[in-house]
């Protein structure tokens, strides 16, 4: 798991970015929203009957993090990965991505534009039926109009990356959900994306098959290291695989911030009722737990300010000693008592916090 | 909350309201009913008012006929070309040259053909089906009715392909534009679904006359719908996310119909053809009365003659294509993918260039051994003469019996209800499906109820229309009085429904012409014979509707139910008939349009209604009475129809299945 520091990810070139997208269902919804200038109250939209299933959303998604949306059934998420990939059309709002202003794509750019650039991985997998594991993955390369010998040598190599090496002419009836999911993974990865959506990807897995999906993902971002826009109702699941989480409510965004700062900081009660029961040493950081460094600092034992309080935590306790917070170059930045781990592993803390 | 706390009362209201309006109306009727005199316009159609609608169809028809005689007989050149090539393969043989020089290419031998439908079943459902397609057509060989088969099966074989090419045209456009498939598709597959088989037949006989062309072209547009409906049901069926990755695959609009859409959607489609092959076999044998041959052509002249054995043969001869393409096609419909075989491209075409080689092998053989072309009559044998035997034998020993229940039925139920419904007031009626409408669909449903029963005393055609309502009437309860209990049983015992599944399979499979037959022999011609040549054929939906709908309710009800403490018999009428009374009424809905469409048929055994006008429409190659008094009786058909799915869907939203 990676996290960086805010001072990294701010360097870190914009992908996909939208300005007040708006998704409104109902009769004449453009109009409507045309009249009032693009903004909308939730009362008005409702007296008019209509639907707000992403209301005024701004959000920037970096190349190379894993950003995730995360909200319960019915919080728009689903709409807005949608209207970020265009599927839908949103009423309003600005849509760019590499900079180029994707709403004003014709047909002919955006199929070019999905056919290299973007890669699309379904809740309930959206295998062909008729087409073999082989088939599927290779698909999308086939619509392009590449040879058969070329579409399936990639294909051959994605379907060993997600290690489903001689399910090649299996029928996707024939696999298991978990093996479905991984032909789904495959297949979005075949045209080497740059942009990633993964719509719930996991949600319809068991538990234990979900998990060990979760961490072959960390995997494959660990050597693919794509821009990653991920929909989840769990948030357990964007703790663990967040670099960003948009927390999505009645269509609106209320919070966005890395993992850290959701548990120390909730903007509101509802997100705070989320983080209520993280596992909070596996989220926060050394530098969210420290102290100011002193001068016997230099002799202690060191460990880094973005390690997981949880990675060691035994250590520090067993030793009931202070280590010290040492930042990117080494340089010490701070000092962490055992104490306070113990109070954070205890809950103690947050009976203080609150 | 509050939305809920104000709609209750008024929803009650409402109830009463329609109660009334309704029981206003069936007041109004009955007064009619009893006293037509005091107003006599609104209890009897009144002549002067009668809209000659027959006179403007009819005129219309004479111009399209001498003005568009070109289009026609163009049309007739180009479908005859594949038509007369399926002819000469599979039953007359190529004729080249004339007098002394003229030779003839044999047709395809029978032991071919047998070997290959045999190896079709094999590669398609495994020994069983290859048993039964392969005895299925040996036996027509045995019964000396390949000719005739042959030229059946040919007209199907000609016909299919264009019904599913037009079919999915249609039902393509329909998906992609839903407008369209609301306003102009559904309603002209209702009304081409509802259209009597007869009626279809005048306009062919009219334009083309009487030939197989003409026959071609009736099945041609009486078997399309099907397709249609499947292929919008089919695509629309497509998971949105399937749609969603076509797009996010990049696919263009043509990649993604034809890579991603249809054939996500193939076993829908496959279920399409199935019922094409189906409905397209019960058109080529009923249109046989314009000129299509084959094996219609002999029930339909045995009939004519009374003779019974040679009627039943022919007959059983369809039921056994029926049984084998059904079955065939159900069972390409059902072939799934398996472990996917790396040659399956080159082993296809093995099977395909192996079937061409055993028919070659076997005609060409059939030169040096005519036994192969034509079964020598010491080999085939005849059934007619044990047919005959049996129904003489009955005639002789219990024809007092029959003919006594016969009398007793018609004196004492059918007639006095023919009186009844024949003196049923037409404003009377219109006020009450109007009310009717009005209460289970509202405004919209109550005017399309309105106009086409107005309509139907608008034509002159009130008494015929009232007559077919009840023989369909009376077809249509005694049908779900014994489907129903039977669907009951067979929900009850795996062992009663293994039994009378695959009995209504095939009574579902047979061409309705077929049913006629046996009735005919024991009954003779009139009402009776009708009602239960009816009853037969349309007694299937009530039986299989039932089973499933019972079947079909969540067994946690069941535990709920057994739980409260529900005995055997409140379990059932508490928890499953309540549940299952949706999926029940669309069965009785199916029984009452196959009744009708049955019923229309039976006119060949005289009764007098709807379906005797378009009869003699179709003797008198008459256009305009024919397709007038078509449309009364599909527009009969579709009244109850909107009737009963509007009910259904009240039932479904108030249970929250909607």
């Amino acid at each position: 798991m990676k996290t960086k520091t805010p001072g990294a990810e701010i360097q870190r070139p914009v992908k996909l970015s939208c300005r007040n997208l708006w998704k409104v269902f109902g009769p004449n919804a453009a109009k409507f929203m045309a009249d009032r200038n693009g903004k909308a109250a939730a009362a008005e939209l409702n007296q008019a009957g209509l639907v707000g299933a992403v209301r005024n959303t701004t959000l920037d998604v970096r190349e190379g993090e894993i950003f995730i949306v995360m909200g319960l059934s019915g919080s728009g998420k689903s709409t807005l990965v949608r209207c970020l990939s265009r599927l839908i059309e949103p009423t309003t709002g600005e849509l760019t991505f590499d900079g180029k202003d994707l709403l004003k794509a014709s047909e002919a750019e955006l199929i070019e534009i999905r056919r290299h650039k973007m890669g699309m991985v379904f809740q309930h997998f959206a295998l062909l039926p008729h087409l073999t594991v082989l088939e599927n993955v290779a698909f999308p390369l086939q619509v392009q109009g590449i040879g058969r010998a070329e579409r399936e040598a990639r294909a051959h190599q994605m379907i060993e990356l997600v290690s489903l090496n001689g399910r090649e002419h299996h029928f996707p009836s024939e696999l298991s959900g978990g093996q479905q999911q991984r032909v789904g993974i495959a297949r979005s990865l075949a045209v080497e994306p740059e942009i990633w959506f993964l719509d719930e990807p996991f949600s319809a897995l068991d538990p234990l098959i979900r998990r060990e999906m979760q961490t072959e993902l960390i995997r494959l971002q660990s050597v693919l290291k794509k821009t990653v826009v991920f929909i989840t109702h769990d948030f357990d699941e964007a703790i663990r695989l967040a670099d960003r989480i948009a927390i999505m409510k009645d269509g609106e965004v209320i919070q966005i911030g890395t993992p850290e700062d959701l548990v120390n900081n909730p903007a509101t009660a509802y997100v705070a009722e989320f983080t209520a029961d993280v596992n909070r040493a596996k989220v926060l950081s050394a530098r969210a737990l420290m102290g100011p460094a002193s001068a016997k600092s230099g002799g202690l034992k060191k460990v880094a300010a973005k390690a997981k309080v949880a990675s060691f935590a035994a250590a520090i306790v067993d030793s009931a000693k202070p280590f010290a917070v040492v930042g990117d170059k080494g340089e010490v930045i701070g000092e962490i008592s055992p104490k306070s781990v113990i109070n954070l592993l205890s809950g103690k803390d947050r009976g203080a916090n609150a | 909350m509050s939305d809920i706390a104000h709609s209750a009362p008024s929803t009650l209201n409402g109830r009463w309201l329609g109660h009334g309006v309704v029981a206003a109306a069936i007041a109004a009727t009955a007064i009619l009913f009893l006293v037509p005199d005091i107003l006599s316009p609104f209890a009897k159609y009144p002549d002067a008012l009668v809209i000659p609608f027959n006179e403007w169809v009819g005129a219309v028809m004479a111009w399209l006929k001498t003005n568009f005689s070109w289009l026609t007989r163009w049309l007739a050149g180009l479908v005859e070309v594949p038509l007369r090539f399926a002819f000469n393969l599979l039953a007359k043989g190529f004729k080249f040259g004339t007098g002394e020089a003229a030779w003839t290419l044999p047709r395809l031998s029978w032991l071919g053909v047998v070997l290959v439908m045999a190896w079709l079943g094999y590669i398609f459902g495994g020994l069983r089906l290859a048993l039964l397609c392969g005895l299925g057509f040996l036996s027509l060989v045995l019964f000396d009715v390949w000719n005739n088969s042959m030229l059946t099966l040919a007209l199907i074989i000609i016909c299919v392909p264009f019904c599913i090419v037009t079919g999915l045209a249609f039902g393509i456009w329909g998906h992609f534009s839903p407008r369209v498939n609301r306003w102009l598709i559904t309603p002209a597959l209702d009304l081409m679904q509802t259209m009597p088989t007869f009626a279809y037949l005048i306009p062919m006989l009219l334009l083309f006359g009487a030939s197989p062309v003409s026959a071609l072209l009736a099945t041609g547009f009486f078997a399309t719908p099907p397709m249609v409906r499947a292929t919008v049901l089919g695509l629309n069926k497509v998971p949105q996310e399937i749609k969603d990755f076509a797009d996010m695959a990049g696919c263009t609009k043509s990649q993604k119909l034809w890579r991603v859409l249809l054939p996500a959607a193939k076993p829908s489609l496959l279920i399409g053809v199935n019922q094409v092959i189906m409905l397209a076999l019960n058109m080529v044998i009923i249109s046989s009365m314009i000129g299509a041959g084959g094996l219609g052509y002999d029930v339909l002249l045995a009939l004519r003659a009374l003779k019974i054995g040679q009627a039943m043969e022919a007959g059983l001869a369809i039921v056994i294509i029926a049984v084998v393409l059904d079955r065939l096609s159900q069972a390409i419909a059902q072939k799934r993918p398996e472990a996917a075989d790396t040659r399956a491209f080159w082993a296809r075409h093995t099977n395909v260039a192996l079937a061409i080689a055993v028919l070659l092998l076997t005609t060409a053989l059939s030169l040096v051994f005519p036994a192969l072309h034509t079964l020598p009559d010491s080999l085939t044998f005849t059934t007619a003469p044990y047919w005959k035997a049996g129904v003489d034998w009955i005639t002789i020993n219990y024809f007092d019996a029959i003919e006594a229940g016969r009398v007793f039925v018609l004196l004492n139920f059918l007639n006095p209800l023919r009186a009844g419904f024949e003196a049923l007031p037409w404003f009377g009626v219109l006020l009450v499906l109007t009310a009717l409408g009005w209460r289970l669909g509202g405004w919209g449903l109550a005017l399309v109820i309105a106009l086409l029963t107005a309509f139907c005393a608008a034509t002159g055609l009130w008494v015929p229309a009232m007559q077919t309502l009840y023989l369909c009437g009376v077809a249509a309860l005694v049908a779900s009085a014994l489907g129903i209990p039977i669907g009951l049983w067979c929900s009850r015992s795996d062992r009663v429904s293994a039994i009378v599944t695959p009995i209504i399979d095939t009574l579902q499979t047979i061409p309705s012409f077929c049913f006629i037959i046996p009735v005919v022999m024991l009954f003779r011609v009139g009402d009776v014979t009708a009602l239960i040549a009816t009853v037969a054929f349309s007694i299937v939906p009530a039986v299989r509707y039932t089973n499933h709908g019972i079947r079909q309710v969540p067994h946690e009800l069941l535990e709920a139910g057994i739980v409260s403490g529900c005995t055997r018999w409140q379990l059932f009428r508490r928890v499953q008939l309540p549940v299952a009374m949706p999926e029940i009424m669309l069965g009785i809905n199916q029984t009452i349009l196959l009744s009708l469409a049955m019923i229309i048929i039976c006119a060949m055994v005289g009764t007098r209604d709807l379906g005797q006008e378009v009869f003699k429409a179709l003797s008198k190659a008459d256009a305009g009475r024919g397709i007038v008094a078509g449309l009364v009786i599909a527009f009969i058909g579709i009244i109850a129809d909107r009737l009963i799915t509007a009910w259904v869907q009240r039932m479904r939203q108030r249970r929250g299945m909607a």
